[in-house]
Formats: structure tokens, sequence, C-alpha cells
């Protein structure tokens, strides 16, 4: 190989070139610092993986107007997700719940005596997707949908989700049930609402893990949906941006006051109609499962943002509060329906942001 | 294969040892120092970890079949994962085993040489495919094609309880598991035993043949006696894998915790798959736990391992 002169030339000039466009996009933050925050300092957090795609969507659009900032949302589980928190290992923590007592205690330990507080941040809705050839819309009632998951319905046309549908033809196959086969806050809270709406229906403990015999485990909600998809007279629950993305179809639910459909829209009048049980800026949410509104979807889930209130490294506090005041503005809210989860509306959202505004 | 006693520096003429042998002596017993130290590592890290959820558990760890070591009071035990574990593998070595060593002996004394090094070489690629990659194309290509194949076996060998599907749904189950897992350790199994015939001294093949045997019985009586323990380690190898595949597993499975012999039924749980869908969402209980039936999957290989040098070192007197 023979490098003529010329070759030579222009990869001098092309890492001139190179090297001077890195310098004038170092220098702009500084140049624009006025339009932006000004922040800078990289800020990791871990947890819920249901939130996973929101977060990704926010971080990309914070780390957009401060530059000098960087984000890690690292989606490993909310479980993991606390310990991370707990272990000081992370800033915040996304979990699918709010924290049991013994792990507050855990957590204030690790904000040096200040207290660990719950910030509801994005919400979902949880789909009942069905596969049923010739079948458009389906509604279901808790009482069959525990039938369904419990194994004591397993024909489609069992006469008790007929009397839901009427003018519609329900085959008479059997019922291939999916459920999810790893632990997740989707099981559990799927399994929360049955339990609230159908105890006697479903007579099975909830929890993370699935335990109800019979259906089909599926690893993750993209394995349900995936199982779902390909398999005849089927049926399983999922978060509804699975639905979305896969071209499935959900059940509305009855919860007694009429079908409502599973979309974004419904799923927040739930969420905002869910008291505050927590103390303080503590917004842990006791989420009305039995709600009977005609608009009100009630199958949801709500995932917390986990920090300090106080006690915080205040570098860290700075961005935490930078972030989250960011995350709860009506704009990263307003872009959540989109992706296939359920914005924080209404009163919540207000003390959502008082909440925020305390952290120091 | 056949092992040869250690050559030992005593044996070797001449009393002064040079510089380098003391270099490369030192690096050797280094080497294997290590390995015992890692491996040491591992156990007292399980057994440490594994202790707290021992002390609180309500049921008996070795033969409750439910896993809730996150509730109170902590009921959790192995039962369901050891079943799962041990029959998936052993399912998947009743196919491969007899496969793998079909395929060696083909490549080794009956297919022409071109393709013979194309097909070691393809079975070598076998064992680089990702594990990940391996589960998907189970549960999604070849799940949807066996369904057929493990109704058949459910009507017309249901006798054999093991068959017999009462559910009539045929996916998901440790049939089909087993049979990804039999295929993921093919070329382990298959590329040591083709190394092992490879050793079979060319004198007994020819001795064979000229006293007029046929390929079939050169091969049941030269090369397969010769071969044996080989094999037998060759499939301990891929047996290891099989009982230690997560991710694979964990795809494929319906993980429920039951101790269901119908293997063509949803369900069933192995020990690796269980703790890669557990360990995100679980509490310090439960990572504790599952950290307890890994220490029991380590006790379960090493003594596969143990049980397989034994037959080897007994074989070995018959075959040297």
């Amino acid at each position: 190989m023979k490098f003529t002169r010329s070759a030579v030339a222009a990869v001098a000039i092309a890492s001139t070139l190179a090297l001077s466009a890195c310098a004038s996009e170092s220098a702009s933050p500084s140049a624009s610092g006025s339009a932006g925050s000004g922040l800078t300092g990289s800020l990791k957090a871990s947890g819920s993986s249901a939130q996973k795609n929101a977060m990704q969507e926010w971080i990309n659009a914070f780390q957009t107007t401060n530059s000098g900032v960087t984000i890690d949302y690292q989606a490993n589980g909310s479980g993991a997700g606390i310990q991370d928190f707990n272990n000081s290992q992370t800033s915040f923590a996304g979990s699918d719940s709010a924290l049991k007592p013994e792990e507050a205690t855990a957590a204030s330990t690790r904000c040096a005596g200040g207290t660990a507080i719950n910030i509801p941040m994005v919400g979902g809705a949880i789909a009942l997707a069905f596969n049923v050839a010739g079948v458009d819309s389906l509604t279901l009632n808790p009482k069959t949908a525990a039938g369904i998951f419990s194994g004591a319905i397993t024909k489609w046309n069992d006469p008790a989700i007929a009397a839901l549908n009427a003018g519609v033809t329900l085959p008479a196959a059997t019922i291939a049930q999916f459920h999810r086969s790893d632990s997740s806050g989707t099981t559990d809270n799927f399994t929360k609402w049955l339990l609230a709406t159908a105890p006697d229906a479903f007579a099975f403990a909830g929890g993370k893990d699935w335990v109800a015999p019979g259906g089909q485990g599926a690893k993750g909600s993209d394995g349900v949906a995936a199982g779902v998809s390909s398999t005849p007279n089927s049926i399983g629950y999922m978060e509804l941006s699975f639905v979305m993305s896969k071209g499935l179809k959900a059940a509305s639910i009855d919860n007694g006051g009429g079908a409502v459909e599973a979309t974004s829209d419904n799923a927040a009048k739930t969420i905002a109609a869910a008291t505050v049980k927590g103390t303080g800026n503590d917004l842990a949410l006791n989420i009305d499962r039995k709600i009977a509104d005609g608009s009100a979807y009630p199958v949801v889930l709500v995932t917390y943002e986990i920090t300090c209130e106080t006690g915080l490294a205040a570098a860290d506090s700075a961005l935490v509060k930078a972030f989250l005041t960011y995350t709860a503005s009506d704009a990263a809210q307003g872009a959540l329906a989109a992706s296939g989860y359920v914005p924080i509306t209404g009163d919540l959202l207000t003390k959502v942001r008082a909440a925020i505004a305390a952290i120091a | 294969m056949s092992q040869q006693a250690p050559i030992r520096e005593s044996s070797i003429s001449g009393s002064s040892v040079r510089r380098g042998d003391q270099i490369f002596r030192g690096i050797t017993v280094g080497s294997g120092v290590i390995i015992l130290l890692v491996m040491g590592a591992i156990a007292a890290f399980l057994l440490w970890k594994a202790l707290p959820s021992f002390s609180n558990n309500s049921a008996n760890f070795l033969t409750e079949k439910v896993w809730f070591p996150d509730q109170n009071p902590p009921k959790f035990g192995i039962a369901a994962l050891a079943f799962g574990t041990v029959v998936a593998a052993l399912f998947a070595m009743l196919i491969a085993v007899p496969v793998g060593i079909g395929t060696s002996l083909f490549i080794s004394f009956y297919a022409p040489r071109r393709l013979a090094g194309a097909m070691a070489f393809l079975i070598d690629l076998l064992a680089a495919v990702p594990s990940i990659i391996f589960g998907l194309w189970g549960l999604q290509v070849l799940m949807p094609h066996m369904g057929g194949i493990a109704k058949w076996l459910s009507d017309y060998l249901g006798v054999i309880p093991i068959f017999k599907n009462d559910q009539e749904l045929y996916t998901k189950s440790l049939f089909i598991a087993g049979v990804v897992l039999a295929i993921m350790v093919l070329p382990t199994i298959s590329a040591i035993s083709r190394e092992v015939f490879k050793q079979v001294p060319r004198s007994h093949l020819e001795a064979s043949l000229a006293l007029g045997a046929t390929r079939w019985e050169m091969i049941r009586m030269a090369v397969l006696p010769f071969g044996r323990a080989g094999v037998i380690s060759a499939a301990m190898l891929g047996l290891g894998r099989a009982l230690g595949e997560t991710i694979a597993v964990a795809v494929i499975l319906s993980a429920l915790f039951d101790v269901n012999i119908h293997i063509t039924e949803p369900g069933g749980n192995t020990f690796a798959a269980n703790i890669a869908l557990k360990w995100n969402e679980a509490g310090p209980n439960g990572l504790s736990a599952l950290i307890a039936s890994g220490l029991v999957l380590f006790i379960i290989t090493l003594s596969v391992n143990a049980v397989a040098r034994s037959i080897i070192a007994r074989r070995k007197e018959f075959t040297e």
C-alpha cells in the first residue's frame, strides 16, 4: 500500500476539521448557558422496567436541553432498584409499588435521617389482550376475568362471558390463558384488582409472582404479548403499550358502571381518583380498584420515583429536583399517552409538583 | 483422551533444574491453585449468602414445592426446581448423546473427507450461537412445530405416563425445553467424541477390517470400546451445560412450581431459569433463597461430575 501525498494531506485536513468541530461543540453549552439551566453532572437511577421507555424519552429530552447532564436509568426491576437506592448507588429508584415499611427504614438510613418519599410519576394500564378469530370487541367484568385466569372458565362461549357480550359470536374453543412467568409489578397490580373486585372468584394469593394453576407463563410483557399474538383463542394481561405495539385487541372492563375501553385517557381517570395514603410529601397511593365510573378503566398500575426529601448530597439533590420537575411538567406528562403510558393528572399532579419542589 | 501418568522431574535424567523450568512450574502450580481458589470462593459465597434464608424458612427446603421467600413467614423449597432441572437435562441427554455419537462417527468414518470437514466446522459453529438465540428460536420457530409431535406422543405413547397430556396444550413444556437443550449440548458431545474417535489406533481399525469385519463391526468392536471413557466425559460436559442453562430455558418454560411427570404439558421450572426470572424483583430474603437454590445446583453439578469421573476411572481398567 502506498500513501500518496494528497491522501495524507486530506487526512490531516479532515482531522483538523473534526478537532475544531469538537472544540466548538464543547464550547457551545457555556455560550448558551443563559438559555439552559447551567446544570452539570451525572445522575444515576435504576428500577422498574415498566417505566423504562418513558424514562428513556424523558432522559433524551432532558439531556438535550441540559447538555451538561448525563442521566443513566437502568431498568433492572423494582426490587433491585430499591436495593441500589438503599445502598446509595443511585439517587432515585423507580418502583412499581411504594416502599414497604421494612424498606422505608433502610431508605431513611440512606437519606441520612431525612425521609424517603414515593412520588407517583408514570401510570400504566394493564390490558387484557385477546386473540379470538372473528371477535373484535370483548367485554369482561371482574368475575369473568377472575374465572378465566383461575381456570374456572375454560371455554370462550361460557354463559358468563356470553351474557356480557350480547351480539358477539363466541367460539366453543378452549381459552388459552397467558400470564407472566417472571416476578413483576404488572402481575402484582393485576391480582390486586382481581382480589379487590372478585375475591370469591379468585381464591389465590396476589403478589409479584403468578400462583394460580393452569395457563401458560411467559417471560416479560413482550413474552406474553408474543404468546397471545401467536396462539389462537388466547388471552393474557400486559401493559397497554404492548397491545399497541403488537397490534392486539384489548378487552373492555365493566367494573359495575358499564364497559370501559382500555385507553390511556380512561386509565388516567382511575389514577387521578386515587387517594394519597402517605403523609406529608410522601405520595404513596391507594388506588380505588373497585371504581365503578363508566369512563374510568380500573386495571391500572402506578410507578413511583423514590428519592430522599432531604438527605441527598447537595449536587445529587439539585439534579434529582431538576429532572423530576421536568418529568412532572405538562410537556413530559403529555408525551406519555402516545407511548402507551398513562399520565398523572388533576390534583394529584399538583401534589406531585409540590413534593418535588420540597426536595432539598 | 487416554490419560497418561504425569511425568515427574525425577524421571527426566539430569538433576540440575533450569530457571525456565522453575518459572514454568510456578505458573502451572499457580494456575491450578487459582482454579481451586475460585471454586472455593464460589462455594463460600453461595453458602454465606444462602444461610439467612435457611434459618427463617417455614417449610422444608428440600421437599416444599412452592416459592414464597418474601412473604411472612417465608415458605419455599426446591422440589419442583430439582425435578424440572433433572428431567429437562436427562431428556436432553437422551436425544443428544445418541445423535452426538452418531454425528461424530459419521464424520470420522463414513463421510467423504471434504464433507466431514465442513460438517465438523458447522457443528462447532453451533456451539458459538448465544443461548438467548436458541431460546427465542425454540420459542418462536420450534415450539409451533413441536405441538404435532407432542400430540402424537400423547395419543399413541400415552400409556407411558410421561408422554400423557391431559391438558391438550402442548406448548412451553419441559419436552420442548429438553429438545432445545439437546441441540445446545450437541456440539459439545459431538466435538469431544470426534476427538476421541480420532485417537483410536489405526492398527486396531486395520486389524479388525483385516479379520473380515464390516465397518459397523469395526466401530462396535474397535472404536466404541476404545472411546467409551471419552464419550462418557463428553456426555458429562454436555450434561453440565444442560443443568446450568439459564436464559433459553427461562424464555421457553411456563415456569410453574409443580412436579408434573407429564412432560409435554406446559410447566416445569429449573434452578437457573428460576433465578433469572425472580432475581430482579426479589426482596432481601428472596435473593438469599435464590442463592440457596443456586447452591443446590452447584452441589448437583459437582456430584454429577464426581460420578462421571469415577465411571471413567473404573472403565479405564478395561480399556487400557
